[in-house]
């Protein structure tokens, strides 16, 4: 597809531990088109966070790309060195993190943080281009009073002020990209859909693509266009939002919907899908998630199911996909 | 930020009384009588007390506390028992001196320390990391007097490199220069381990912060990312060791300037203890404590200067 900003091909990330090397993301197929957003859900540990970290080439010390490949527009981010990958950084391809709250540089005003993004790209810009142009991005963030806010410091703002701030750092090169790792997860909820929105409103202006990673299907549902159910450092499921929450065909996906509490249906308990992600270093054989899969097998046990188109535009790696709901 | 200053300024006065109290006090545990030292061996007791009367010794503690702050009040800081020199003017020819030596032991190992401590922090592990470190313990356990004293027989004595007894003369002059790179060699040597380690350790803990990754996705060079996210942010812990280290360097002075016979305040205090000299030994003891409070203070503001969130506060 031409129409793809990004394509990960084959990703595999490990960390390298005491015990030996620990494959934090497993052989990850993506593609995020252009103009959209991809929402990579899953548990705690499952991989997403460090699969976006791949992308940026900051996966820290002891981690590494071990394998794959991480085309940005035909241009393969893993094959770049480190000066390369640092223009590709923030002036292409940006990212925001979970934490508003450590995120921001406390030492440092909001201005001098935007505008050292811009600088990092273009370093002939004068002081008041600068200036200007990150009055201009705290404004587009819909920041009130931006050009007093540019002097003031992380701690004089609230989470929402920051998360908004590292918005418009974020997109103060206009990238193509935007990673967003779990933007809300800190925020009350109201700050959460104001912040949801502006991404969106942004989105639209812009043209950029999104990948949103959140372990909150609620996020996903109203942002996303594509989603991919991450498990155990798998994508296990890939389809359109919408095919997702209508027609979930892997287990996983069927046991996070059912753990979602909603207000529409009297249920007396919550589902809940038995157990925990196993740790990298533990991953059971065969099928990742057997050992909690009301549907397992006994060749779930053995083999490992590939990522396969189940219908069109729609994939699973389960064995017995599609699978029918937890009630039959 | 001035109010902050001030405010600490203000907390500097009950110290600084505290200090005078305990100054005084010890110099009522001593077992020497100053009336007896200034007397003389040969003194018969009706002089003693004669000059005990006049020291106003006889007086009640209470009092005589009440008459020495009084008088150090007015600037009046008594003279010395054993010459009757005023120790105004003790103090204010060996201050300068003990300035310089502290500034130019202070110039080389602050930034030194800091400088290893980020290459160490930066390269945790590396082969790097751990020959800083071990230069940086043998810093910390070496005693002030014995890097003194290898300095000046190898350096000073074996090679005749430098100078190493006395100050020839202020530090804008050549020789005055020259006599003073040991001594301040000597004394920085002690503070770059500490330094070294916290600016390591400081490093380290901002190196892994979520606002260094956000630095680095922005497409910062790693020299950018290093100095103006990292050293940037560590030096707050920094300063503030620095701060409470420099009792130590006020400590290490005195050795040193009694290794290098350098004419400074610590040589003075040393001086008037062994000879008993009450008054002299307490206006040393004043300014040393005079002189840790007003680092303290710089330190105090440098720490709001380096962190705005301290400012507001």
């Amino acid at each position: 597809m031409s129409e793809d900003l990004l394509r990960i091909e084959g990703l595999r990330t490990v960390f390298r531990t005491h015990g030996g090397e620990v494959t934090a993301v497993d052989g990850v197929d993506l593609s995020v088109p252009r103009g959209r957003t991809l929402g990579i859900v899953g548990e705690s540990g499952c991989g997403k966070s460090v699969l976006s970290l791949s992308v940026m080439r900051l996966v820290a010390h002891p981690g590494r790309i071990a394998a794959g490949r991480v085309l940005l527009e035909g241009r393969d981010l893993v094959g770049l060195s480190s000066a390369e990958m640092r223009q590709v950084r923030g002036s292409q391809v940006a990212m925001i993190f979970q934490e508003p709250m450590t995120s921001l540089n406390p030492v440092h005003t909001v201005g001098f943080q935007i505008t050292e993004a811009m600088r990092a790209h273009d370093p002939r810009a004068s002081a008041a281009e600068l200036r200007e142009r990150a009055i201009e991005a705290l404004n587009r963030v819909r920041i009130p009073s931006p050009d007093r806010r540019f002097d003031e410091y992380p701690h004089q703002l609230s989470g929402g002020m920051r998360q908004r701030v590292m918005i418009a750092m974020a997109l103060a090169c206009r990238p193509k990209l935007l990673i967003a790792d779990e933007p809300t997860t800190a925020l009350d909820v109201t700050v959460q859909a104001q912040i949801l929105d502006l991404l969106r409103d942004l989105q639209a202006e812009t043209g950029m693509s999104i990948i949103l990673i959140t372990h909150d299907l609620g996020v996903v549902a109203e942002m996303a266009d594509e989603v991919a159910v991450m498990y155990a450092g798998r994508v296990v499921e890939r389809a359109e939002a919408g095919a997702i929450f209508g027609d979930p065909m892997h287990p996983y996906t069927l046991g996070l919907l059912g753990s979602v509490p909603r207000l529409d249906e009297e249920r007396e308990t919550l589902l809940a899908i038995d157990g925990s992600v196993p740790p990298p270093f533990a991953l059971p054989k065969g099928c990742r998630f057997h050992p909690r899969c009301p549907f397992a097998a006994a060749e779930c046990k053995s083999d490992q199911p590939p990522l396969r188109e189940v219908v069109s535009g729609h994939s699973a790696a389960c064995l017995r996909a599609p699978v029918e709901a937890f009630a039959a | 930020m001035l109010r902050h200053a001030i405010q600490r300024l203000i907390l500097a006065i009950p110290v600084m009384f505290g200090v005078l109290l305990i100054g005084f006090l010890l110099m009522q545990v001593v077992p020497t009588d100053p009336a007896t030292v200034r007397a003389g061996p040969t003194a018969t007791p009706d002089v003693i007390a004669a000059i005990r009367a006049d020291l106003g010794l006889d007086e009640p503690l209470y009092k005589q506390f009440g008459l020495y702050v009084w008088r150090l009040l007015h600037g009046d800081l008594g003279s010395s028992i054993i010459n009757n020199v005023p120790v105004s003017q003790e103090l204010g020819a060996t201050i300068g001196p003990t300035l310089e030596l502290m500034f130019a032991s202070l110039f080389w190992s602050i930034p030194l320390g800091i400088l290893l401590g980020t290459l160490a922090g930066y390269w945790r592990g590396s082969l790097i990391d751990r020959t800083i470190m071990a230069i940086s313990v043998a810093g910390v356990s070496v005693p002030v007097f014995f890097l003194g004293l290898v300095l000046i027989w190898f350096v000073g004595f074996q090679w005749q490199w430098l100078p190493f007894t006395g100050r020839a003369g202020p530090i804008w002059t050549l020789d005055g220069m020259l006599s003073l790179i040991l001594p301040a060699v000597t004394l920085g040597g002690v503070f770059i381990g500490p330094v070294a380690r916290m600016t390591r350790t400081a490093v380290l803990d901002v190196l892994s912060a979520d606002h260094v990754r956000t630095a680095r996705a922005k497409g910062l060079t790693e020299r950018l990312v290093v100095m103006r996210h990292a050293l940037r942010n560590a030096l707050v812990p920094v300063i503030t060791l620095i701060g409470l280290q420099i009792g130590f360097l006020l400590g290490g002075a005195v050795v040193t300037e009694t290794v290098f016979s350098w004419p400074g305040v610590g040589r003075l205090a040393v001086g008037a203890i062994l000879s008993s000299d009450f008054p002299m030994a307490q206006g040393t003891i004043i300014v040393l404590s005079m002189g840790f409070i007003v680092i303290n203070l710089t330190v105090d503001v440098l720490y709001a200067a380096l962190d705005p969130r301290i400012r507001g506060a």
